[in-house]
Parts: structure tokens; C-alpha cells; sequence
């Protein structure tokens, strides 16, 4: 196991809450992909994961990191923002393709233009 | 001012970026400086439309509200996920849009996808008007009334 003698215990606590919630909230968010029926009902849940469990994971980082060096480490929000911004690109591009498929079986689930 | 520097908001995110990762130290500012200044008329080749942002109070207003709605929807599906509520159902919405500016449509694609529980699919430039996927759907007038009244007013404040 790893120590880090260097980190004094309010930090720990703090760092080690907000690794386990973010943790958490992502697997929460992959357990969604089984329990949810549909496929435009499963495309929600694992947006879970890289918006407030990648806050969580950062904030325990900052935390971590400016504890130890003493000085503000903030480039880990730019992990935030990148992350936020790139996901639903992907999301968006999956959703149009099922649409697009549905539309050409005739699927009566999904609105035609 | 237009010559050097052809897309200042481009530039200063550029810097502030490469200081952000490399920290704060002169020779980095000099290197970020230099950056920002080269790599920002790049876009030049590109011939972006000019997108004419208003600097205003309105963007940390519409972060605020989008670190709220994010947190609570966050709250919302994870509680869908865990508890599957029986009477739960999901589905489209067109919601109807004003807004046409290409930057500030993507900008309400990238929160709406971002905020769990609500998905943006398509948007018809012709009848003005989006289709959306809702986890939880309970009131379709609601969340068009959501929408339009959160995001859409906000957005159009900024590039509009």
C-alpha cells in the first residue's frame, strides 16, 4: 500500500470522500447502461460519470495536490472543462445514428421528420 | 490591433491555458505568450463566421446555472437508475428555438447532452424547431417552458 505520510488528516478525509463519491456517482451511472430498457433511455446515464464524477475526482485532486506542493494547483480544471465539452459530442453522434436507423426501419418509437 | 491579433478571444484562451498547465513562471508566459499570438491565426486558414460574443454578465450567470441544473440531474438519474420509480416513462420532445446563431445552438447542444437526463438529437433549421430525448418526462409544456426560459433567453443575451 502506498503512504503519503505528507498529507496532513483533514486533507486525507477530504480527498478520500470526494474520490469515493466520484467513484460512485460513475458507477452508478454504468450500472444505469443495464438496469434502463431503451436504447435512447441508456445513452443518459453514463453522462453521469464525466460531469459530476469528474468534478468529484478533481476536486480530491486540487485538494490533494495543492496540499502537498502548498501552493494552488488549478489545471485540473481544464480536465473539467475539456471533459464536459467533448462528451456529449460523442453522445449526440451514437443518439443521431440509432434515430437514423429507427427512422429507416419505420420504428414507431421515434418522432419522423 | 485586428492584424496581430485576429481572434483576441482565441489568443487569451490560448494563454491562459498554457499557463494554467505549465505554471507560473516567466519563461512560460513568454512561451504562452508567443503561442497564443502564432497558433490563434491559424484559424485564419479556416475562415471561422465571426461568432460577435457579448462579454457580459450573462456567461457566468449561464455557467452558475448550468453547475446547478448538472448537479441536480445528476441527483435525478441517479436516483432513476437506482430505484427505477415504476411510473417513470421517457420521451421526444420538439421544442421550438429562436435562436440561429450556429455558436450559441452547439453551446445549448453541449449543456443540454452534458445534463444528464436530457439528450439533444436534431435541429431543424427550417421549422425552428429541436428534437430532444427526456429520461424523466412528466410535463412536455414544462420543459419547453424549462428551456426556453433557463437557456435559451441567456444565449441569445450573449450571441445574439
Amino acid at each position: 500500500m502506498i503512504q503519503s505520510p505528507d498529507l496532513p488528516l483533514w486533507a486525507a478525509i477530504i480527498v478520500g470522500i470526494f474520490v469515493l463519491l466520484g467513484a460512485s456517482i460513475t458507477l452508478i451511472g454504468a450500472l444505469g447502461l443495464i438496469r434502463l430498457n431503451s436504447f435512447y433511455e441508456r445513452v443518459h446515464p453514463p453522462t453521469l460519470g464525466p460531469t459530476l464524477g469528474t468534478i468529484c475526482i478533481l476536486v480530491a485532486s486540487i485538494t490533494c495536490f495543492s496540499t502537498l506542493q502548498s501552493r494552488p494547483i488549478v489545471h485540473e480544471l481544464l480536465i473539467g472543462l475539456f471533459v464536459t465539452m467533448t462528451t456529449p459530442v460523442t453522445l449526440m453522434l451514437l443518439a443521431r445514428a440509432a434515430v437514423y436507423r429507427d427512422r429507416k426501419e419505420g420504428s414507431p418509437d421515434v418522432p419522423q421528420e | 490591433m485586428k492584424r496581430i491579433l485576429p481572434f483576441p478571444l482565441l489568443s487569451a484562451t490560448l494563454f491562459t491555458m498554457w499557463v494554467l498547465l505549465t505554471g507560473f513562471s516567466p519563461g512560460h508566459i513568454v512561451i504562452g505568450a508567443a503561442v497564443a499570438v502564432i497558433v490563434s491565426r491559424v484559424m485564419l486558414a479556416l475562415q471561422p463566421e465571426p461568432s460577435n460574443i457579448r462579454i457580459s454578465s450573462a456567461i457566468p450567470r449561464l455557467a452558475g446555472l448550468v453547475f446547478v441544473d448538472i448537479l441536480r440531474s445528476n441527483i435525478a438519474v441517479a436516483r432513476i437508475v437506482l430505484f427505477k420509480p415504476k411510473e417513470r416513462k421517457s420521451g421526444f420532445i420538439h421544442l421550438p428555438i429562436e435562436l440561429q446563431n450556429p455558436y450559441a445552438l452547439a453551446t445549448l447542444a453541449v449543456i443540454m447532452t452534458a445534463t444528464p437526463g436530457t439528450l439533444w438529437l436534431q435541429h431543424d433549421a427550417r421549422n425552428r424547431r429541436v428534437l430532444i430525448h427526456v429520461l424523466d418526462l412528466v410535463d412536455e409544456s414544462e420543459w419547453v417552458d424549462l428551456i426556453k426560459n433557463r437557456y435559451e433567453r441567456l444565449l441569445m443575451e450573449i450571441f445574439e
